[in-house]
């Protein structure tokens, strides 16, 4: 029998291990899956790779994951906002590696490396610092830079409502880096607002086919990351 | 001959005006933060735009009104922001694929710097103080057909914004078709500047002061101060 529901976050994340590579969904605080990231805090597995849009906002989420000093590389597009401190001060400090990737790049090479992809060409980063060092091919007369398919232990993604075979819906624009990221790990997680009985999700509007999905754990009432940095909440709570 | 204070150049405004007058009707369009966002509020009446946000949305509406904000409503500079009826919410890889896939229209772009061949510079100084940060502006220069860049035509120091070769690292390679700036709206063809129109009180001989390359006049440059 096929029932993908965990009954919490803790045992979602039980078994991610040290130096594993987690995916985690979200552009800035929409999608960020924070309970989940949150269990991860307390399982408290170490020198972690991210791969994220973002390296997160004030003391919570994945900038809580970061201040906890389990996160030794994270590949992103933008880690840097107007709220984000943890992730800067220790990249100044030479303490966590960053790998820069356009963001159209960072979510192309997680879809290839769900979609048995290896590498691609792509335009973008052609002639500028973040294409050195990488093969350029030319193609009908323009240059293309080749680059990797992205693949993790884990992903970590929040979604709007699921069911017990890992279908899911999304939010508006939460679902932004979500669907790659289900497809691209071999243990994919997602904690959901609501789960529902199968047949319940419209087939025709599934946006995550369960089959990219592993676990899935209810959380009714997930927290605002913008609330709780507005707030200056930290985590673990204080 | 008016010899009341004379006006020089053109406000934010005006120059967001200036972008908006220049997309036409049914065009997909993306716009950067800052001052590209000011263009939404100048589409003249009977044209219809569909905003593209790279996080994940076409048909992108206004600014949430305060206390309508969802946090899982936001666009590519994370402010909550509204839909209009007929939006359409899609993942990241499909949105790069509007943008990669030549889909996208008009994307309108801050900058550092931009070349007399139309390289652009807008997503680092090169400081090694500062955390770099690319965001999807490579993807945007590299796909999207018509790419228009609003800036201020100097830095505050009074440095050229519009220079032979930029000095900060790239986002693309001859990419930026457009340049509307506080004194002119430059267009860049061929690997050269031509001036197609200068603001209120801008000669051309001043707006040349101002910029580190050559730039040339056409028949079509539009004025405002000529005797005609």
């Amino acid at each position: 029998m096929i029932n993908k529901i965990v009954d919490s976050a803790a045992e979602a994340v039980a078994d991610i291990f040290d130096g594993a590579t987690v995916m985690i969904s979200g552009f800035g605080e929409a999608g960020s899956p924070v309970e989940l990231i949150h269990a991860l805090v307390d399982r408290g597995a170490k020198n972690l790779t991210i791969v994220s849009n973002n390296a997160g906002s004030g003391h919570v989420g994945l900038a809580a994951l970061i201040e906890n000093r389990q996160v030794s590389k994270i590949i992103c597009s933008f880690p840097r906002t107007t709220i984000s401190v943890v992730f800067p001060e220790m990249y100044r400090r030479g303490e966590i590696e960053l790998e820069l990737v356009p963001q159209g790049t960072l979510a192309e090479r997680i879809r290839a490396g769900g979609a048995g992809i290896p590498a691609f060409y792509t335009p973008a980063s052609v002639n500028t610092p973040l294409a050195e060092g990488k093969e350029v091919k030319t193609f009908n007369g323009r240059d293309y830079v080749l680059e990797h398919a992205i693949k993790a232990d884990f992903s970590l993604v929040k979604c709007h409502t699921a069911d017990k075979y890992g279908n899911l819906v999304y939010n508006k624009t939460a679902r932004n880096f979500g669907p790659v990221m289900c497809m691209a790990a071999k243990t994919t997680i997602v904690q959901a607002r609501n789960i529902v009985e199968l047949g319940e999700i419209d087939p025709e509007c599934v946006v995550t086919p369960g089959i990219f999905v592993h676990r899935v754990v209810e959380v009714a009432n997930p927290a605002d990351e913008s609330k709780l940095v507005a707030e200056e909440r930290r985590y673990p709570w204080t | 001959m008016d010899i009341t204070t004379q006006k020089v150049g053109w406000s934010s405004s005006e120059m967001a005006q200036n972008v908006a007058r220049d997309i036409h009707d049914g065009a997909y369009v993306n716009l950067g933060i800052g001052m590209p966002e000011m263009v939404a509020g100048f589409i003249p009446e009977g044209r219809e735009v569909i905003y593209h946000t790279e996080n994940g949305l076409l048909g992108m509406g206004a600014v949430a009104a305060p206390g309508t904000e969802d946090p899982e409503l936001v666009n590519a500079g994370k402010k909550y922001v509204t839909v209009i009826p007929g939006a359409a919410y899609f993942h990241h890889a499909d949105s790069f694929a509007m943008i990669r896939g030549g889909h996208i229209d008009i994307c309108v772009l801050g900058a550092y710097q931009v070349s007399a061949e139309g390289d652009l510079a807008n997503w680092s100084t090169g400081n090694a103080e500062d955390i770099p940060a690319v965001g999807g502006a490579m993807d945007l220069v590299a796909g999207v057909p018509s790419v228009f860049v609003i800036t201020k035509h100097c830095t505050k120091s009074g440095e050229a914004k519009i220079v032979k070769e930029c000095s900060y690292p790239l986002t693309g390679k001859k990419v930026v078709s457009r340049i509307y700036t506080d004194l002119a709206i430059i267009d860049v063809l061929n690997e050269k500047l031509f001036v197609r129109e200068l603001a209120p009180g801008v000669t051309f001989e001043t707006l040349q002061q101002q910029t580190g390359a050559e730039l040339h006049l056409t028949q079509q440059t539009k004025t405002h101060d000529e005797k005609k």
